[in-house]
């Protein structure tokens, strides 16, 4: 998606910190910054989270990539690029699990004979255990709650099958842009969705209970473990393909991760069982009485997708506290917000919200912004090309009029790729 | 009446407050009585339940005896008003019928239910509870103070006595909630015809009981639980608290009550600022339920934050609801706090989950501001209002304290936590 990574010799120095990238570009100002420099974006604050937030900071764009970023003085803005101020520059946000793209607006679920619109994709309930579900197959680009997320700076989003069924398919990382699941993708298949929550009986006969699910789910990736050993051992005679075992071997060999939705302390306890048992990288999904299991969790090093902080409190997640992330952070468990989702409304929450919500409830500002940019982007495996504003990633840079996380400032700008996809505020 | 009302209850409540007994000042607080000015540094005085005295702190006398509360660097609001809330699991009417007028919420109200929790962290002291909009009508709301001490729902009332008084208004919805198989409409046409033919109805039982008033040989009708409820709307005793969301809808809301004569609160009200002109030219009052994504449905398509400020724009009464658990009443604050976000004034939003809130249920004289006289109803907050920074701190409604942060067993309630929320929310289709 983006090939320009070594086409600017600002960028091949790949040099981190501050001063390295500002000498990259000062030095080469004249030639490819100047060449090919899409946008520059100037703040009274820049928080980069690679380093110490920049006073009078500068980014300057280049070929979709990041070539300078510093203090103002030290560079020069060439002459006929946009320049864009701002009170506050963060890196573009990242949501670190939703739905939306496969779950539309409308909310129209069940296909019942009538002529409407179905746009609810995100839980197949035929059968309990799919994984071969891609979600490259079902994810609309064009879908309105994409372009509600970015406008309020979400520029990656972590999306695909929903919490609901054993192994309910696949997830993929895509950039809130372009008018194709292929323009927007960053990493086509990043995690098996699983689910050990009471979700599942209600939606499946069978599992009955979650103990029964838990043995459906150990046997099935037993069977793939099987399936990936004849593969390895097969000289001449391959397997038949089986597009779910194929899934999972994925998963074995630690290509994609499991991202597995556990909220109460029973389920998040299975699910460190279950990783142990098979190994797989996990990503601890939803977890709202994570803070039960603190020693465990650190003990295992899992990284963990948090619940919204203001996902309601009912049922399964009815133990949720807003206080949750900032525990976790104590503890040194690394973190993401994500929107999540629950039925009904609203359709996608966001994640800039919801990491206001922690900033102000204990986790405190910029380890509430780490966990919805660097943070979330080192868990879910790309933090080479998001979540951090530094020379040679990406330019995803979201502009705010004050601080991101107070009620009444604004989202200004949003740039992706160096491109500039919403512009509110002049 | 109601001061009598008021009387009784602060008789009947066993409370271990000293709201009773002793004036309690608030003392260095930065006020805002929403009524008036903002008062920099002041000190507000709740007597017997009621606000005796507010103004600068230079100005007023804290009586002899007061418990002295230090607010200095500290924000006092009105207590909030919740125009439209599902807590209590209260309930409305069944399947049997799309027009259930004789229902009451007042039936259903469980005063132990955990929700109430949420509001009482969240600075919420008055609540309109609701039954849902699966019905043309569901059921008669019920407007809640959350006194402390409270052993049923009677102790919670605005009025004395439920059997005789108006205690609440009526909900009534159009569009596709309450659009489904007999005896449900299957279309809005036939939804509209079906609550004319109500009215109509309800009409000619009035002028039956009129009638039978003037002439004593006139045999007056029977008693009909359901008209008789629609005759106080008719007279504008009580108050119509309408869901509706699509632009056509909310006229229709418009024109149905212009036909029979009376003023609904118009509540969610999706499609607002692109029919703010003719709301506002009507007259009716709107509570807006702030959602963080629009949809959900068709008609809530529209849902946006531009809402409060197109409405003020037009120069629409403006207030806010939780619809919790749509939203969560501990975060009522933030809704005025988005539509401020999208232009709405920093006055207007904070009257919309105050004043504006109270004239919506006809409660104003009671609570809403912070004036002389009026109940005392405050929320003690830690900084601004609109800001996402600021906690609850106390919550007190007449004179006692029914929230206090600095206890860490109801700080849990403002957060959450382990095995502070038992019973979870039931979330209404609205």
């Amino acid at each position: 998606m983006n090939p320009s990574h070594t086409t600017a010799p600002a960028t091949t120095l790949s040099l981190r910190g501050t001063l390295a990238a500002q000498a990259g570009c000062v030095l080469t100002i004249l030639f490819s910054c100047l060449a090919t420099a899409q946008v520059a974006v100037r703040g009274d604050i820049v928080y980069t989270m690679d380093g110490e937030p920049i006073r009078d900071g500068l980014v300057i764009a280049a070929d979709g990539d990041i070539a300078f970023v510093g203090v103002f003085d030290a560079a020069r803005v060439p002459d006929g690029v946009p320049l864009h101020q701002a009170a506050v520059v963060t890196p573009g946000l990242i949501d670190a699990h939703s739905v939306v793209g496969l779950a539309g607006v409308l909310n129209q679920g069940v296909l019942d004979g009538s002529s409407r619109v179905q746009d609810q994709d995100q839980l197949e309930t035929s059968a309990p255990i799919q994984p071969e579900l891609r979600a490259i197959d079902a994810y609309n680009a064009r879908e309105e709650l994409v372009g509600w997320l970015r406008s309020f700076g979400v520029t990656t989003l972590h999306t695909g099958h929903g919490p609901g069924a054993l192994m309910s398919g696949q997830t993929m990382i895509v950039k809130t842009r372009g008018d194709t699941a292929e323009e927007a993708i960053v990493e086509p298949f990043a995690a098996i969705a699983i689910t050990l929550g009471q979700s599942v009986s209600s939606n499946f006969e069978s599992p009955g209970t979650r103990a029964k699910g838990v043995a459906m789910l150990r046997a099935k990736l037993l069977e793939a473990g099987r399936y990936r050993d004849k593969l390895a051992d097969a000289q001449d005679d391959e397997p038949d393909r089986d597009l779910a075992l194929e899934a999972l071997v994925s998963l074995l060999e630690g290509d994609v991760k499991a991202l597995v939705t556990a909220h109460t302390a029973t389920q998040i306890s299975t699910a460190l069982r279950l990783q142990r048992e098979f190994g797989f990288e996990m990503l601890l999904d939803g977890a709202a009485e994570a803070y039960l299991l603190i020693d465990e969790i650190e003990e295992a090093d899992i990284d963990v997708v948090l619940h919204a902080p203001m996902m309601r409190a009912q049922g399964e997640t009815r133990n949720a506290s807003i206080e949750t992330g900032a525990r976790l952070r104590d503890a040194g468990i690394r973190f993401a917000y994500q929107s999540g989702y629950e039925s009904y409304v609203p359709k996608t929450r966001v994640v800039l919200f919801e990491a206001a919500i922690a900033a102000a409830n204990g986790l405190g500002f910029e380890d509430a912004l780490a966990a919805v940019t660097r943070d979330a982007a080192a868990i879910l495996g790309v933090g080479e090309r998001v979540g951090s504003i530094a020379v040679g990633k990406d330019a995803d840079l979201v502009l705010f009029d004050g601080d991101p996380f107070e009620y009444t400032s604004h989202v200004c700008v949003v740039i992706i790729d160096g491109e500039t996809v919403s512009d509110e505020c002049s | 009446m109601r001061r009598l009302a008021t009387a009784l209850f602060l008789a009947s409540i066993a409370a271990p407050s000293a709201a009773q007994n002793a004036p309690i000042a608030f003392r260095g607080a930065e006020i805002h009585p929403v009524a008036a000015p903002v008062i920099a540094v002041g000190t507000v005085v709740i007597e017997a339940g009621r606000i005796s005295a507010v103004g600068p702190a230079s100005d007023v006398a804290i009586p002899a005896g007061a418990e002295i509360h230090d607010a200095t660097g500290k924000v006092i609001v009105p207590g909030l008003v919740d125009t439209h809330s599902h807590l209590g699991a209260v309930s409305g009417g069944d399947r049997s019928a799309a027009l259930h007028p004789e229902v009451r919420t007042l039936d259903s109200v469980d005063i132990r239910s955990d929700g109430f929790k949420r509001a009482r962290s969240g600075g919420i002291t008055t609540v309109n509870v609701m039954s849902g909009s699966g019905h043309l009508m569901s059921g008669q709301t019920t407007f809640l103070k959350l006194r402390a001490g409270a052993t049923k729902v009677e102790d919670w009332l605005f009025c004395d006595d439920p059997l005789i008084e108006i205690c609440g208004g009526l909900k009534m919805a159009n569009g596709t909630n309450s659009q489904r198989a007999k005896p449900f409409p299957g279309t809005r046409g036939k939804a509209a015809a079906m609550v004319r033919e109500l009215y109509v109805e309800a009409q000619e039982y009035q002028e039956a009981l009129a009638a039978a008033a003037d002439d004593p040989d006139e045999e007056p009708p029977k008693r009909d639980l359901g008209l008789e409820i629609l005759g106080q709307v008719l007279r504008g005793e009580r108050i119509v608290q309408h869901h509706t969301h699509r632009h056509d809808d909310i006229l229709t809301v418009i024109r149905i009550a212009k036909e029979f004569g009376y003023s609904p609160v118009l509540h969610h009200v999706s499609d607002a600022a692109k029919v703010a002109d003719e709301i506002a030219a009507a007259g009716l009052g709107v509570s807006l339920t702030v959602v963080d994504s629009p949809g959900g449905k068709e008609e809530a398509l529209g849902a946006g934050f531009e809402a409060g400020a197109a409405l003020e724009r037009a120069g629409a009464d403006v207030a806010f609801n939780t619809d919790d658990s749509v939203l969560d009443s501990r975060r009522h604050l933030r809704s005025a706090a988005l539509a401020v976000r999208y232009g709405m004034s920093r006055e207007k939003a904070l009257e919309g989950l105050t004043l504006a809130g109270a004239r919506m249920l006809g409660l104003d004289d009671r609570v809403g501001s912070i004036e002389v006289g009026k109940d005392g109803d405050l929320v003690v907050l830690s900084g601004d209002p609109l800001s996402v920074y600021t906690h609850v701190l106390e919550t007190w409604v007449e004179g006692e304290r029914i929230f206090d942060r600095s206890d860490p067993d109801q700080e849990l309630w403002a957060t959450g936590g382990y095995g502070v929320y038992h019973s979870g929310g039931v979330l209404h289709e609205e």
